[in-house]
């Protein structure tokens, strides 16, 4: 028939369609496979690692012992004018809800949490729970007041107030070294419990020290990595890569015994006559700052070697034909080039050194004691997870500000690993 | 080695240079040459040759284990690269990838410590001159191979050295432009009066841009001739073999008679061809005879050798057509038939009659 169409001629709308669709489909199949290959690690790292961390920085403002426990103390506090010291319904529901955490053993914990923001209350809960424990009745509220005329205090019961609340700024108000008065404004702490400031920029200075000194170190022998015979670049290599087959605690030991006041160190100097006493090279900043740039040197040597491994040698050669001296070439045309690696290699030794924890542990001084250290402290020690969490979540925003502003200026698109 | 150029009018010489890298093998053997100011010499030999390190030498990035290396009749063996005033066309152009087009034309002048003015000026001259005026704010990544090579002629040519070697540099583009390429080399040769040292691996490159060729074998200088001599005249049979096609006959030269000589083919056919300076009478032989100098004609010709042969191959190259075919002897002798419209068509299998001239035939060293 001469009006059918030709083959080359077939309506094209209808085979664009299924190819369209054939093309997904045959899309989807690929698509799922490779997602079956990413599955088990996506699902690995969202269980241990990306859940954990949203719990943590949950637990920085969470707020659940005293509402948990003394619901009905928070409910009455909710009709007070904050004026006065509050009246008889107060103290009633406190006292009957001390009898049921006196039963549950959970007085100490309630204690604790004002004794945060009030010094002293702890053993206040604990006499308190001791008076109800010995039962006889009300009125309650002049009962307290006999105990302890503190009872009495607006402040206190502001802040008890303000405890029942879900969520409370306290823990990262305090890692900023500020806190909250009885009014609600917000202001300096006290000079005592004063210190995360001063932490959190000492642990960002020492990382910033031992990404410098793992760079003026590590961009030399990264240069020689590159520029050497293959045979006694593996050679090179090798003893870079060797810090990575020991463990940190072990390297960090070794510090120890190399650098302690009758250590290995202090023995050749003075054996040289260098020092006519034993130096202190341990248990200060000097000591954290070696031993941690000693463990990052290879973070920082890898990414600028494997960059300068992509230099063609014949563009140092360009230069040098082109009149410019073995230095001015090196400066002017290869080190320009090495920047995406330096930047990669500073980026990762900072980021990394501002977690350390374990290495200034053993080898720095009080003065040398980084934030991690006080995570550790508030987690092991003073039970104290929301401070811990806080804190965590403070340096954690510090990494991401510091990461955004490096690139910024740098640009990340730039960095290369590899 | 015979030096056709005369020392007064040398400008780059090398006399007796040797490298080695290893203080076991020789990687140039003896080398001397001399090269003309203006002149346009290419370095031609398969990888391995000697040739880039020859070029090496000369451009200071590497030192001759012994001779010397005068320029402008200076030595310049313990000058450093910098202090050599050379400007150099690298293989994979070397562009500094950080720096714009106009930095990195701009580059030599500013180590120089030329004022601003001045360097903006040259480089925009440099850059017109290899048209690429409008390219000046880009950076290297965003160029063509080609426009990258004009990039690269223009940073070796800014400062105006006397001298500019290039070592391969057309050697990434594809072929069409690296033909446009080559003329525009030879055009900018031609209008500064530069000398070029060229380095290739590439006959045909060698052979339409040079003055003079070098052809480099196993680290020595194997002729030095203009390219017509160098392709009519090898001095020896890697010189036939490496440049252009090549019938190669293997014989032994029986008698002499002044330029001609007589050669014995392996079943005892005789030839008559010229007598080189690599061969000798009474040894071994072999006889180079270009493909286009062959002619099918009959015998009593004005040829003055005629031998039948069998059609074995007919290969059609558009504008001409390679007829293979087997002497009695045994050797394979190729044709080129210009494809015109009364050209003979032959059956494979066919005996066809075959003659050539004497001069066209030479009679080289057996290696």
């Amino acid at each position: 028939m001469a009006v059918a169409a030709l083959p080359g001629e077939a309506g094209p709308d209808v085979d664009r369609t299924s190819l369209k669709t054939k093309l997904r489909r045959a899309e989807r199949v690929n698509r799922a496979r490779s997602f079956s290959l990413v599955a088990p690690l996506l699902l690995f790292v969202l269980a241990v690692f990306a859940l954990p961390i949203g719990l943590m920085l949950v637990r920085a403002v969470e707020n659940t012992e005293v509402r948990e426990t003394m619901p009905r103390t928070i409910a009455a506090l909710d009709g007070w004018d904050g004026q006065a010291t509050p009246g008889e319904d107060v103290f009633a529901a406190f006292a009957d809800e001390l009898v049921q955490t006196q039963k549950d053993r959970t007085t100490a914990l309630v204690g604790k949490r004002i004794n945060y923001e009030v010094p002293g209350a702890r053993s206040r809960f604990l006499k308190a729970g001791r008076l109800v424990d010995a039962g006889g009745g009300g009125p309650w509220r002049e009962k307290f007041l006999a105990a302890d005329p503190e009872w009495g205090s607006v402040e206190f019961w502001a802040i008890m107030k303000r405890a029942g609340a879900t969520f409370t700024p306290y823990y990262l108000l305090t890692s900023l070294d500020l806190r909250q008065d009885a009014q609600g404004a917000v202001g300096r702490n006290f000079a005592d419990q004063s210190i995360f400031v001063d932490i959190f920029f000492r642990t960002i200075w020492i990382s910033l020290l031992v990404t410098l000194a793992t760079l003026v170190l590590g961009y030399p022998v990264a240069h020689l990595l590159a520029i050497l015979p293959p045979r006694h670049a593996n050679v090179l290599m090798i003893l870079v890569l060797l810090p990575f087959t020991t463990s940190i605690l072990v390297r960090t030991t070794a510090w120890i015994v190399l650098l302690q006041s009758n250590g290995v160190l202090n023995d050749i100097l003075l054996a040289l006559n260098l020092t006519t006493e034993r130096v202190q090279l341990i248990f200060n900043r000097f000591g954290t700052v070696l031993a941690m740039t000693h463990i990052q040197l290879p973070f920082t040597i890898l990414p600028i070697y494997s960059v300068m491994k992509s230099i063609p040698p014949s563009h140092l050669r360009a230069a040098r034909s082109l009149g410019a001296g073995p230095l001015t070439a090196f400066v002017s045309v290869y080190m320009p080039q090495t920047l995406p690696g330096v930047g990669a290699g500073c980026l990762l030794t900072f980021i990394l050194s501002l977690g350390y924890y374990i290495t200034p542990a053993l080898v720095g001084g009080p003065q040398d004691q980084m934030v991690s250290y006080f995570v550790a402290l508030y987690t092991n020690r003073e039970m104290n997870w929301g401070q811990a969490s806080a804190l965590g979540a403070i340096l954690l925003l510090i990494t991401l500000a510091l990461y955004a502003l490096f690139n910024r200026l740098v640009g990340i698109d730039k960095v290369k690993l590899g | 080695m015979k030096l056709p150029v005369s020392a007064s009018e040398s400008f780059v010489e090398f006399a007796g240079v040797q490298k080695s890298y290893d203080g076991e093998v020789l990687v140039v053997k003896d080398l001397s040459l001399r090269i003309r100011r203006g002149e346009f010499l290419t370095m031609l030999g398969p990888s391995g040759s000697g040739k880039t390190t020859t070029l090496m030498m000369l451009a200071g990035f590497e030192t001759p284990t012994s001779g010397d290396i005068m320029l402008d009749g200076a030595r310049i063996d313990s000058l450093p690269p910098e202090k050599r005033n050379i400007g150099m066309v690298f293989q994979n152009y070397a562009l500094f990838p950080h720096m714009s087009v106009a930095q990195n034309v701009g580059y030599p002048l500013k180590v120089r410590g030329l004022p601003k003015a001045e360097i903006a000026e040259r480089v925009a001259k440099a850059l017109d001159m290899v048209h690429l005026g409008s390219f000046a704010a880009r950076m290297p990544g965003q160029l063509s191979g080609g426009q990258q090579q004009r990039v690269a002629l223009a940073r070796a040519l800014v400062f105006e050295p006397k001298l500019v070697l290039m070592d391969e540099p057309l050697g990434a583009l594809d072929k069409q432009l690296r033909e446009h390429m080559q003329m525009e080399i030879r055009h900018l040769h031609e209008r500064l009066g530069i000398t070029v040292v060229y380095v290739t691996h590439d006959q045909s490159e060698a052979l339409t841009m040079s003055d003079r060729v070098a052809v480099f074998n196993a680290g020595i200088i194997q002729q030095v001739a203009p390219p017509a001599e160098l392709y009519e005249s090898p001095a020896n049979s890697f010189v036939a073999q490496f440049i252009g096609e090549n019938n190669r006959l293997p014989g032994r030269i029986e008698a002499a008679n002044g330029t001609l000589c007589s050669v014995v083919l392996a079943n005892g056919d005789v030839v008559t061809a010229t007598l080189t300076d690599a061969a000798r009478v009474g040894e071994d032989c072999l006889l180079s005879i270009r493909p286009e100098r062959v002619k099918i004609a009959p015998p009593g010709g004005p040829l003055d050798n005629h031998f039948e042969a069998v059609v074995a191959e007919m290969i059609y190259l558009g504008d001409h057509v390679r007829v293979r075919c087997v002497l009695d002897s045994g050797a394979d002798v190729v044709v080129k038939v210009g494809n015109v419209e009364d050209r003979p068509v032959f059956a494979v299998g066919s005996r066809i009659p075959l003659g050539w001239r004497a001069q066209d035939c030479r009679a080289l060293d057996a290696a």
